[in-house]
């Protein structure tokens, strides 16, 4: 493996401690990414010596503020090849971003007798949105179900897309299945029927290269705490000639262009969107974040994760009575395995699991839809990041055969 | 790399219980029942409870979950059963004290009975709600339920 990822336990001191006298083995990170210190400095540093609000005075301060919090914005557009920096809000999360897109943009494009087409391995976030619109408006929900193999099944998607579809929601890399769904392909799909494509990158903006135009995405949305920056800080990228058809959702400061008693005007997109005083450290970190991922490179990060994976999927399905869900193609898993060990409870094997300092989640990983289809509760699940050793993996295989042991000594 | 301390959690009476449970069934004639999910992971439980004046006279449960949860049903409904209403709830409440790691009295010991083994789960913080649900089910059933 390339020696930038050598030693990276520099750069997230994190990764040095200790979980119940055992090195931390971090395998969580579909559900939040570790944030190296040159995130945390720079947020410390913006504190430091340019902290004022944005968007509001002429003194010095703010100006630099402004300007750096407005530099991210570029950064940002860069880094998902946006065709410009007012195509990019900032939001809280991907989830706020997709209730942003389902409030206004649905509200205003869904009517009566409208299809909204979504898949059955959407994450809650790109679901309920979706099914409460539906709701609103007397509009149809339907949902492209899944292969024998567990991916996405194209088929029932290009039958269930129609010119009654007003509106496709789908994941790009689901964080069950691990699975990477063919977006270039399925927006061509949906434009062919005058239908609009909403994209949750969440589970792939930090694995892979993303690039708005090329997959042409009408919106795109992404968290960065699962990026290396911090919580609280979302992205929501749309094609500038539909935000500027959108309405604004929140009210309030930053977001006016003039107020009287009676009558307010709102300034153009992103900023309309952008109600209160934003999170301009969250946003001041996505920035060091972006600069991170990009001196690596998105195209040696998801390398270095597809080695990582596939160093492990072997090792997994070779433990006896282990059901990985999802393909049983380990290039088909970025990064995240879902499984179950026998009859063991995804809990019951978790907790096993953090007594040996491996860190993972077990539950039904806000897709309970997808759960029902899967035939299972809950699940137990590891996600990779370039971070992660092969160390890591291998103490993570051997806890799972200790795990597997003691249950099975335990009257079982 | 041990997994010794996971005996303190999985302890045999637990893993009797949790693989032979006592009381998992419907109970048809049930004066309450309040069913609860366990949103972190969508276990869920349904506490019956049939009352008789102010005794409780049966006690049950149905639903999934991991093996704390299905051992501290199990156990709530041999604790539960044959207390009054007014001891029975605080009995619940002396369980939710007990999993937190605190002092409970000799009194609500003798209401608990296996159930008291479960005072381990206070080493294990993020399993507390497993073992809590059950008994959260049960106590709301007792408030009134539906």
């Amino acid at each position: 493996m390339p020696n930038k990822f050598k030693n990276l336990s520099h750069d997230f001191p994190i990764l040095k401690r200790k979980i119940n006298d055992e090195p931390l083995v971090y395998l969580d990170n579909a559900a939040t990414s570790q944030t190296p210190n040159q995130v945390l400095n720079r947020i410390g540093d913006f504190y430091q010596h340019s902290n004022a609000n944005v968007h509001r005075g002429v003194y010095t301060l703010a100006n630099e503020a402004t300007a750096a919090y407005e530099q991210v914005r570029n950064q940002v557009a860069a880094f998902i090849n946006a065709p410009s920096a007012k195509s990019i809000v900032y939001t809280r999360s991907t989830t706020d971003s997709l209730n942003l897109i389902a409030t206004s943009f649905g509200n205003l494009v869904v009517t009566q007798g409208d299809e909204i087409l979504i898949t059955i391995m959407e994450h809650h976030s790109n679901l309920i949105p979706w099914q409460q619109l539906a709701k609103r408006k007397h509009a149809t929900l339907r949902y492209v179900e899944l292969n024998a193999d567990q991916t996405l099944d194209m088929a029932d998607l290009k039958h269930k897309l129609t010119n009654k579809t007003k509106l496709v929601a789908i994941t790009q890399t689901s964080n069950v299945l691990g699975v990477t769904n063919p977006i270039k392909e399925i927006a061509k799909l949906a434009h062919q029927h005058q239908a609009y494509i909403v994209v949750d990158a969440a589970q792939s903006v930090a694995h892979q290269k993303v690039d708005v135009q090329d997959l042409d995405a009408d919106f795109l949305t992404f968290s960065g705490h699962k990026m290396l920056a911090t919580t609280g800080i979302g992205v929501c990228y749309g094609k500038p000639e539909l935000l500027a058809e959108m309405p604004p959702v929140q009210f309030g400061g930053e977001m006016i262009e003039s107020v009287s008693r009676t009558n307010a005007t709102w300034q153009a997109a992103p900023w309309k969107f952008e109600a209160g005083t934003p999170n301009i450290g969250g946003v001041i970190g996505l920035g060091a974040a972006i600069d991170y991922l990009s001196e690596i490179g998105m195209a040696e990060i998801n390398a270095r994760e597809q080695q990582l994976t596939a160093y492990l999927f072997p090792k997994l399905t070779a433990v006896n009575k282990l059901t990985i869900y999802g393909s049983k193609e380990a290039s088909q898993h970025a990064g995240i395995i879902s499984f179950n060990l026998g009859q063991l409870h995804p809990h019951d094997v978790a907790t096993g699991l953090d007594m040996l300092g491996v860190e993972v989640r077990a539950g039904h990983h806000c897709a309970q839809p997808l759960m029902a289809t899967l035939g299972v509760q809950a699940t137990v699940r590891a996600s990779l990041s370039f971070y992660n050793s092969v160390e890591d993996l291998d103490r993570f295989v051997q806890a799972i055969q200790m795990v597997k042991e003691f249950f099975a000594g335990e009257s079982k | 790399m041990s997994l010794n301390k996971l005996n303190q959690l999985y302890m045999a009476v637990v893993m009797d219980h949790a693989s032979h449970p006592h009381h998992k069934l419907a109970l048809p004639d049930a004066t309450t029942s309040v069913e609860l999910h366990n949103v972190s992971c969508g276990d869920d439980i349904r506490a019956f409870i049939l009352m008789k004046d102010d005794k409780v006279q049966q006690v049950s449960f149905t639903g999934n979950g991991c093996t704390i949860s299905q051992a501290s049903a199990s156990m709530m409904t041999d604790a539960l059963a044959g207390l009054t209403k007014t001891e029975a709830v605080a009995g619940c409440e002396a369980f939710f004290q007990l999993v937190m790691g605190k002092q409970i009295s000799t009194k609500a010991k003798a209401w608990l009975g296996d159930a008291e083994i479960l005072g381990s789960v206070a080493e294990f913080p993020a399993r507390i709600k497993c073992a809590t649900l059950a008994w959260h089910a049960a106590q709301e059933a007792l408030e009134g339920g539906n």
